[in-house]
């Protein structure tokens, strides 16, 4: 005790809790009292261990007889005091602690947790990790690669055996992603028949050749817009649905469920998904391009010209290949919305963020390949002259 | 600590669980006091893991109501509701692990979430329980990389990391070796003891209910209550229901209670 002075306590020690008895040059001696429990060794952490690590004694004991409680926390701030010694192969003491905790302090040893990991692996170095993405995105072009081979086997199987398809469940695809998308479709499609048509009014008023806002719509709508944008909602709509779905199953081990029941998950899951798609998009798109043209005609209705003319006007301006044109792209698009879906779907890797990250993948994945899609067919339809 | 005058720290008043129109369990009460263990049996699909999710709140019950530390689960609401939940730690069936964040980060969080505890005492700590559980040196694994012993192993460290007064426990050693669930029971009886928790535990495992248990109840699916509630042992030797018997000696429900109880369950 009388040594105490020699060495005045640090003022930061809550002094209710821990109290420096002795200290000399070589030994500490150190009174824990009081519940030690998460709280209090919240206070006491800090200042304690900063204490003992600046001092540097070469024996550390600690009286414990006066600890009331001492949980998990208490226990992880001893451990601390012991590691930090241990590593300075200096001596750790505990004296006196209640038999309860005294088991509770058994369970663990201090030479386990020398070296304490961080949480997270270490992110390496920069050129390792552009060689692991390169590598990555290597991977993932041959999975592309393989998944379309596989896809277009089994589409070419099912198209030999048609009732070997799962009917049931491509209708139920289909009203999923078809009819259920009819609304929001219906709403984009007909908002861009509007203002495209508005925006355009103030210019060939200027010219007094307001009626060919019904050329400008009909063919903006059927040709490019109408397939277009129904391809990109249903993009972000149902290829991420598709993604999730099948990341889903992926984690759940329903797809080793169903390999292992005899079941490829292509044929079976894509199959259905891919199907219901071509199905659906063509008609969506149709209803988009029938939507888009409401909208235009609104616009003219209110510039004071009858439907009539509007109709009219709309017919001589576009014929049925521009409309078939149109359609035959979303065959395309439909291909590339359910496949990117159900790729990223199945090669969800097992991790619950991961399905997340697929769905997010293939709406962007499927939406950049649209519209590389759509260049392509521009320039194809150019040279043949449609 | 000095020895505590027997208190109850859950009470369950004519407790009636479910889910939209069926009910599941209907007219439970019990008590259970601080220090217990509690061991909640039953057939497979009787409604345990409903029951002791109404009793930590995620459920409103269709009827009665459910007491911690006296207060209502149900309607409790702000800092109240924060000290309840404090207050215990739950293990779920499926250990419910967060796959975006690794065994260590999964264990951390609560302490995150409660205390004030600086950065590297959270990681002692965390690494602590994991160690405690036999998953040292697994830190920063994703629980999608693990077995599922170890995920169930690992969801016990997260419901104990921060050692709260109650413990529910759905299922901790189904699915684990002989040798880990007899050292999980020690570990159970170990914080009992020591720091005087009350653990609320869903298990099938005899050996296990021998070791550890205070006091059982038995569910059942079709009397849709209680059937039977006692230290194990008595439940075992004394008691006159057969399907308690059956449980107790493992064997198959003899075929006319079955009928019986069918018929009745009409
Ligand atoms: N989300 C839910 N919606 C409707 N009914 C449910 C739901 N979850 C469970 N059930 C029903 O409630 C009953 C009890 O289920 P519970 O999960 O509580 O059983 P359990 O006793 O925990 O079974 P086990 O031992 O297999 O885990 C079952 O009959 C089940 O069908
Ligand atoms: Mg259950």
């Amino acid at each position: 005790m009388e040594t105490a002075t020699r060495h005045p306590a640090c003022p930061d020690l809550p002094g209710d809790v821990c109290r420096i008895v002795e200290q000399s040059d070589e030994t500490m001696i150190l009174a824990l009292e009081g519940r030690l429990d998460a709280d209090a060794v919240a206070l006491l952490w800090h200042p304690l261990v900063d204490y003992i690590e600046k001092e540097a004694p070469q024996n550390l004991c600690i009286q414990a007889d006066k600890i009331s409680y001492c949980d998990g926390a208490g226990i992880g701030l001893l451990m601390e005091l012991a590691r930090k010694q241990r590593k300075r192969e200096a001596q750790f003491k505990l004296r006196g602690l209640k038999e309860e905790f005294a088991r509770l302090w058994s369970l663990y040893r201090p030479e386990d947790f020398l070296e304490i990991g961080s949480s997270r692996p270490h992110p390496c170095c920069l050129p390792e990790e552009v060689g692991r993405l390169a590598c990555q995105a290597w991977r993932g072009l041959l999975d592309m690669v393989c998944f379309t081979g596989e896809l277009t086997v089994a589409l070419l199987q099912a198209a030999r055996h048609p009732r070997s398809i799962r009917w049931p469940e491509v209708w139920l695809v289909a009203e999923k992603a078809g009819v259920n998308a009819l609304p929001i479709v219906g709403l984009i499609s007909f908002l861009i028949g509007l203002i495209m048509a508005f925006q355009a009014t103030i210019p060939m008023r200027q010219f007094g050749v307001e009626i060919y806002i019904a050329n400008l719509t009909a063919l903006s709508m059927l040709r490019e817009l109408g397939p277009l944008m129904t391809a990109l909602l249903l993009a972000g709509r149902s290829g991420s649905a598709f993604a999730a779905e099948l990341g889903t199953m992926k984690i759940n081990e329903e797809i080793d469920a169903l390999t292992t029941m005899g079941l490829a998950p292509v044929p079976f899951l894509a199959v259905t998904r891919v199907l219901a798609t071509v199905i659906i998009l063509p008609l969506l798109s149709l209803f988009a391009n029938l939507m888009g043209l409401v909208g235009g005609a609104v616009v003219l209705r209110s510039l004071g010209y009858p439907l009539i003319t509007y109709i009219n006007q709309v017919k001589s301006a576009v014929n049925l290949v521009d409309l078939a044109g149109g359609l035959f792209k979303t065959l395309a698009f439909a291909l590339i919305v359910a496949g990117v879906g159900c790729l990223y779907g199945l090669k969800t890797r097992l991790s619950a963020s991961a399905v997340g990250d697929a769905a997010t993948r293939a709406v962007v994945s499927g939406i950049i390949l649209i519209v590389i899609a759509d260049g392509l067919f521009a320039v194809i339809y150019y040279f043949l002259g449609i | 600590m000095p020895e505590k005058v027997q208190d109850t720290v859950i009470e369950v008043k004519d407790l009636a669980v479910g889910y939209g129109d069926s009910v599941v369990l209907r007219d439970i009460s019990f008590n259970v006091d601080r220090g217990e263990i509690f061991i909640i049996l039953g057939g497979s699909g009787c409604g345990k893991s409903t029951l002791l999710k109404n009793m930590i709140g995620l459920y409103r019950p269709l009827a009665g109501q459910v007491l911690i530390n006296g207060r209502d689960m149900a309607t409790a609401e702000g800092t109240r509701r924060r000290e309840l939940l404090r207050s215990f730690g739950v293990m779920y069936q499926s250990g419910a692990l967060f796959g975006s964040l690794t065994l260590m980060e999964n264990v951390r969080l609560p302490l995150e979430e409660f205390t004030e505890l600086p950065d590297r005492a959270m990681d002692l700590i965390a690494v602590m329980k994991l160690e405690m559980v036999g998953l040292g040196g697994y830190g920063h694994y994703m629980p999608s990389e693990l077995s599922g012993g170890m995920r169930k192993r690992a969801a016990i460290a997260r419901a104990m990391v921060l050692d709260p007064q109650i413990l529910f426990l759905d299922e901790p050693t189904a699915g684990l070796d002989p040798v880990i669930s007899a050292e999980m029971d020690q570990l159970i009886l170990q914080l009992a003891e020591s720091l005087n928790m009350t653990f609320v535990i869903v298990t099938h495992e005899l050996p296990s209910i021998y070791a550890i248990a205070d006091r059982v109840i038995m569910l059942d699916r079709q009397a849709k209550g209680i059937i039977a509630s006692g230290p194990p042992k008595r439940l075992r030797d004394a008691s006159e229901n057969p399907r308690v018997q059956a449980f107790f000696r493992r064997e198959a429900i003899p075929e006319v209670v079955q009928e019986e109880s069918e018929s009745s369950h009409e």
